[in-house]
């Protein structure tokens, strides 16, 4: 599962434009994560401040 | 806000507001939705345009520029400073602009022209008729609202959702999305009037790390690097930090940003039925020097006179959108994005002593004219062998 650490996201957007499902959205400062997310773990390599993390699902 | 305009701008960027000003100019009714609560806000660039493409536009004024630049210096991977400095002593060759003040004033005068704005408003999802785009649904403060339009104008800038929902893919590559931090930071020891780029692969993998002077003793010290080769321990924000620490240690940070780049080639197609895409949603970012400010004005406008012309002669399908595909793709700057995607494709396979070995055999030319162009020309001509290996690229330069 995606997680945002949302103390560390800078709201850029740079996410956005990498993820192949179009699973993310900012609105303005607020990230959301839709159900069509993969965990792939795309965004969470690009993003320049390490605000995303794929986290095991237990 | 209405429920109809002639044409919906999704965005409140340079492509949006040069989009909506000249609809209105042309005697349309239009409406900016912004979904950010400020105009300009928070800043997502690094601000540098040259003098000749920001007066295209607008005339220069010192409320909106916090420097203006006279010069250009390429740090070399082993540290060589070479100096580019402008041919006619103290002439202008560029402008670091204050985007916060720069982006209201565009968007001012698309407003004072005529046009509806409205922040705090986005638009979630596109109004699809028959295959046409119609408009959007936009969400503004807990209010929907359907707003229905002749043409939508994707102005969204890098994120590029709206599109997207369109049923068209805008997805960035991943090594191709500059992943960029920013710092202003203040009390430092620069020069005011000069840019300064560092290349390499220990400073920035595949991109580049600048400065650009704000004021005597400020400056936006980024870096943008290849997604490609951001990870957890090796991010922007590792390299950036790194650096500062050591050229700026007593630098005071005042902004801290983010952002991402695309240096991929421009969408395959950047209309559809009633849509036209702009600016950075189209991807029509400069893939070398990641400038995208001049490209997304001039899309914007562009974007604005196609949906005149379409709108008066009662046709705004794809086909008779294409018009602004075609002119955009033909024009000085669609030969450019092609012409420096390629040029950034060799520069990003070269070693750190390749690099190296091609600025110091450059460092003492006299540049005649002041643009990127000029300066991979003469890079050609005093590196003959590398002409041989840019093969079919370097006759396009030429
Ligand atoms: C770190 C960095 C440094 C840069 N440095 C330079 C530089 O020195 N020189 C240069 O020329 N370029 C530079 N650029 C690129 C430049 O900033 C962009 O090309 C330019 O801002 C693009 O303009 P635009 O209007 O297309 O998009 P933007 O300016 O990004 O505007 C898009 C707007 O749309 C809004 N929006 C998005 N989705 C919605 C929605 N669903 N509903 C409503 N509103 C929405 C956004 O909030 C945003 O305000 C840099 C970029 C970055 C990230
Ligand atoms: S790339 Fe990182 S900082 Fe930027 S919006 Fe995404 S999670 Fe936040
Ligand atoms: S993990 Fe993959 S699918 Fe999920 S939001 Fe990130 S890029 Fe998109």
């Amino acid at each position: 599962m995606l997680k945002v650490h949302r103390d560390i996201c800078g709201y850029c957007g740079c996410c956005v434009s990498v993820c192949p499902e179009g699973a993310l959205e900012l609105i303005d400062a607020y990230l959301c994560i839709e159900k069509s997310c993969t965990s792939c773990g795309i965004c969470a390599k690009v993003c320049p401040l390490g605000a995303l993390e794929v986290v095991n699902e237990k | 806000m209405k429920n109809k305009y002639d044409v919906l701008v999704i965005g409140g960027g340079p492509a949006g507001a040069l989009a909506a000003k000249t609809a209105v100019d042309k005697g349309l009714s239009a409406c900016i939705v912004e979904k950010r609560p400020a105009i300009g806000a928070p800043v997502r660039c690094a601000e540098g345009i040259g003098k000749e493409a920001l007066q295209e536009f607008i005339d220069p004024n010192p409320r909106w520029i916090s420097a203006e630049m006279t010069g250009a210096g390429i740090v070399a991977p082993d540290g060589f400073l070479m100096k580019l400095e402008s041919n006619l002593a103290g002439n202008k060759v560029g402008y670091i602009l204050d985007r916060k003040i720069f982006d209201r004033e565009l968007v001012w005068r698309a407003a004072e022209a005529g046009a509806d704005v409205a922040v705090k408003t986005r638009a979630s999802s596109p109004i699809i008729e028959n295959g046409y785009v119609i408009g959007a649904k936009v969400e503004s403060c807990g209010n929907v609202m359907n707003v229905t339009a002749d043409v939508v104008i994707a102005a969204d800038g890098v994120e590029s959702k709206f599109s997207r929902w369109c049923g068209i893919d805008t997805t960035v590559p991943v090594r191709e999305i500059m992943s960029s931090v920013q710092y202003v930071l203040t009390d430092i020891d620069i020069d005011p009037h000069s840019t300064v780029f560092f290349l390499g692969n220990d400073v920035a993998p595949e991109g580049y790390l600048w400065i650009f002077p704000k004021g005597e003793r400020s400056a936006n010290v980024g870096i943008g690097i290849s997604g490609k080769k951001s990870g957890e321990g090796h991010r922007a924000k590792d390299y950036l930090d790194r650096f500062v620490k050591k050229t700026f240690p007593q630098g005071k940070l005042i902004e801290h940003i983010a952002g991402g780049v695309s240096v991929c080639r421009p969408l395959d197609c950047t209309v559809g039925d009633g849509l036209i895409i702009t600016g950075d949603a189209a991807r029509v970012v400069d893939p070398l020097t990641g400038g995208g400010i001049y490209n997304s004005m001039y899309t914007g406008r562009l974007a604005a006179e196609v949906a005149v012309e379409s709108i008066g002669s009662g046709e705004v399908s794809k086909k008779a959108l294409m018009v602004y595909d075609r002119t955009w793709r033909a024009s000085k700057m669609g030969k450019a994005i092609e012409r420096n995607y390629h040029i950034k494709e060799y520069l990003i396979r070269l070693p750190d002593t390749k690099l190296n070995e091609i600025i110091h055999s450059v460092s003492k030319i006299n540049l005649k004219e002041f643009t990127t162009m000029s300066l991979i020309k003469e890079i050609i001509c005093i590196n003959p062998k590398l002409m041989i290996e840019l093969g079919a690229l370097a006759a396009s330069i030429r």
